[in-house]
């Protein structure tokens, strides 16, 4: 695998970065640092009608250039909380804004826009088992519904080769190993230059350099000034976070969120 | 305008979004398949629709434009009735021939009930006289007053009670031709809106993930109407030019003296043809186009 800078020089460097503000989604939507991408407001969900809350009364603010880990007991509600985020799921109470638009009222196309700006790293990956990798990692841009450009073809073959999976880029997924899995899903997570990365459980299926490496990739994509949500109950991989970047780590205790302390 | 250029930019569409979802073989071969049989048959029943038409057509022109008059007189007055009845209507506006059935036409005309060698010279039987008119026709009514008065003992029959059963006949049969393109196209309707929604609840998985990374709803409808509908034109077109393969073969009824003369397709008819596999392929693109935004709308 190739170095952080190596990737960011190729990928996100500063003046691609520069480019994207000035004439897109960055200039049009998110006019000032610190802008909310995703703001939930005494939020309350529980699956199944008249069921008990699993989360109650969440509020969150995602900032441009935050970081934020999410943390708890398996079970706790880390992946509603964030399908929430990503709109996969409406709160039964309080409000979810995506880019600023309340997610329950949303056109169902400006949910679909919306989820274009959020790169999600799903716990089980969430692959299209039909398709190679390089294709699986490719498909934010398919979906966009427009040629790929040639400048988005060549971030496409150095992300395969950055997260090291050159090798296996025809390779389907079923044939891919745990860790490679993890990988491709984050490379398509940031494919497209995402306003946000929300990542569940990002180390659950990779060895501590791999974790290492990833957390190293999610620091630098937060310089570059993305917010980012990590659900995780590896404090280990939380505490190594710390030492790199001024995250902000929270808890779910019994359906609420909390703010961790120094217990972590 | 616009309507055609998107249907036409559905179905050439992008490799991209066709690629995404994966095919089914076992159900894009059933598509054409079916679609394939619902073209061969429409046009078995747009040729049957035509075909009434024209024989509607044909009897009630041939049928206006003739009548009979017969004579049932006294033998001794007979010929005298027969003398006057075509005095009146060499008189008679509108009337182009008339001629009376010699001997061997009237044994003809019987030979189907009494057999060809029945002696009918015997028989009692009434004079015959076949009356043509012109395009305008003649006037029926007046024509039957002056022969009351001329030759009490002619009846002029003009066809009308045959003409217009004939006619209602033919009508029906196009109508049940009609009927059952309606049905037909109804059935491609259900076939193709069961088949897309068996194909999007195989692929409910894939569909989901394209939610997830920001695929919009047409994207993703998109591919499902453009296979959809590409697979219905491709058996549409096999199914039409079968049948019309068929139609070209079907035995030659001009001389059989049925309600089929005439099966089959005339002169321009046949550019009907060209309109069933694109009717069948707008019908699929319309039902799958449905079925997945139904689809699309139960999903997050």
């Amino acid at each position: 695998m190739r170095s952080i800078q190596g990737f960011r020089s190729q990928v996100f460097d500063a003046a691609r970065l520069q480019q994207i503000t000035a004439s897109g989604i960055y200039a049009q939507r998110l006019p000032e640092q610190g802008f909310c991408v995703i703001e939930l407001q005494d939020v309350s969900y529980g699956y199944g009608h008249g069921s008990d809350l699993i989360l109650s009364q969440m509020s969150l603010r995602l900032a441009k250039g935050s970081f934020h880990f999410l943390t708890g007991p398996s079970g706790a509600g880390k992946t509603t909380f964030l399908k929430l985020c990503y709109g996969e799921l409406r709160p039964n109470a309080g409000q979810v804004r995506l880019m600023g638009q309340d997610s329950a009222t949303m056109a169902r196309d400006d949910l679909a826009l919306a989820r274009q700006k959020i790169g999600v790293v799903y716990q089980d990956c969430q692959f299209l088992d039909h398709l190679d990798v390089a294709q699986n990692i490719a498909l934010p841009l398919y979906v966009a519904g427009r040629e790929i450009t040639d400048a988005e073809r060549r971030n496409l073959t150095q992300l395969v080769t950055w997260v090291d999976l050159r090798h296996r880029a025809t390779a389907l997924p079923p044939e891919l190993s745990g860790g490679e899995r993890q990988r491709a899903a984050l490379a398509r997570a940031i494919i497209r230059d995402p306003d946000v990365i929300l990542a569940d459980e990002p180390t659950g299926n990779v060895d501590w350099d791999m974790a290492m490496r990833q957390l190293r990739l999610l620091v630098e994509l937060n310089r570059l000034g993305k917010a980012v949500l990590v659900a995780t109950h590896d404090l280990a991989f939380i505490r190594a976070a710390k030492k790199q970047v001024a995250a902000r780590v929270l808890r779910i205790v019994g359906g609420k969120l909390q703010l961790a302390g120094a217990d972590l | 305008m616009s309507f055609l250029a998107n249907i036409i930019a559905a179905l050439i569409g992008d490799a991209a979004s066709d690629r995404v979802v994966p095919s089914a073989g076992t159900s894009a071969r059933l598509t054409i398949f079916a679609s394939a049989a619902i073209a061969f048959l429409a046009v078995f029943a747009l040729a049957l629709s035509l075909a009434a038409g024209r024989v509607a057509e044909r009897w009630s022109e041939d049928l206006a434009r003739s009548s009979t008059i017969r004579i049932a007189a006294p033998m001794a007055e007979m010929e005298v009735q027969v003398a006057a009845v075509l005095s009146v209507l060499a008189q008679t506006p509108g009337v182009v021939s008339a001629r009376e059935l010699s001997m061997e036409e009237q044994r003809a005309l019987l030979a189907p009930w009494f057999g060809a060698d029945m002696p009918i010279e015997f028989l009692p039987l009434p004079r015959i006289i076949d009356v043509t008119g012109d395009a305008e026709g003649y006037d029926i009514e007046g024509l039957r007053l002056r022969l009351s008065a001329e030759a009490p003992n002619a009846i002029l029959d003009d066809h009308g009670t045959w003409r217009s059963a004939l006619i209602s006949a033919a009508g029906r049969l196009r109508l049940m031709g009609y009927v059952a393109l309606a049905l037909i196209f109804g059935a491609t309707v259900a076939m193709v809106t069961l088949a897309a929604q068996a194909a999007l609840s195989a692929n409910v998985q894939v569909i989901r993930v394209l939610r997830l990374v920001g695929a919009r709803d047409a994207y993703i409808a998109g591919a499902f109407v453009r296979r959809f509908a590409l697979r219905s034109l491709i058996g549409g077109g096999v199914g039409t030019v079968a049948g019309g393969i068929a139609i070209l073969l079907f035995p030659n009824q001009a001389s059989a003296q049925t309600v089929m003369v005439g099966l089959g397709f005339a002169g321009a008819e046949w550019l009907w043809l060209l309109i069933i596999p694109l009717l069948i392929a707008f019908v699929a693109f319309q039902a799958t186009k449905a079925a997945a935004f139904r689809v699309l709308r139960g999903m997050p």
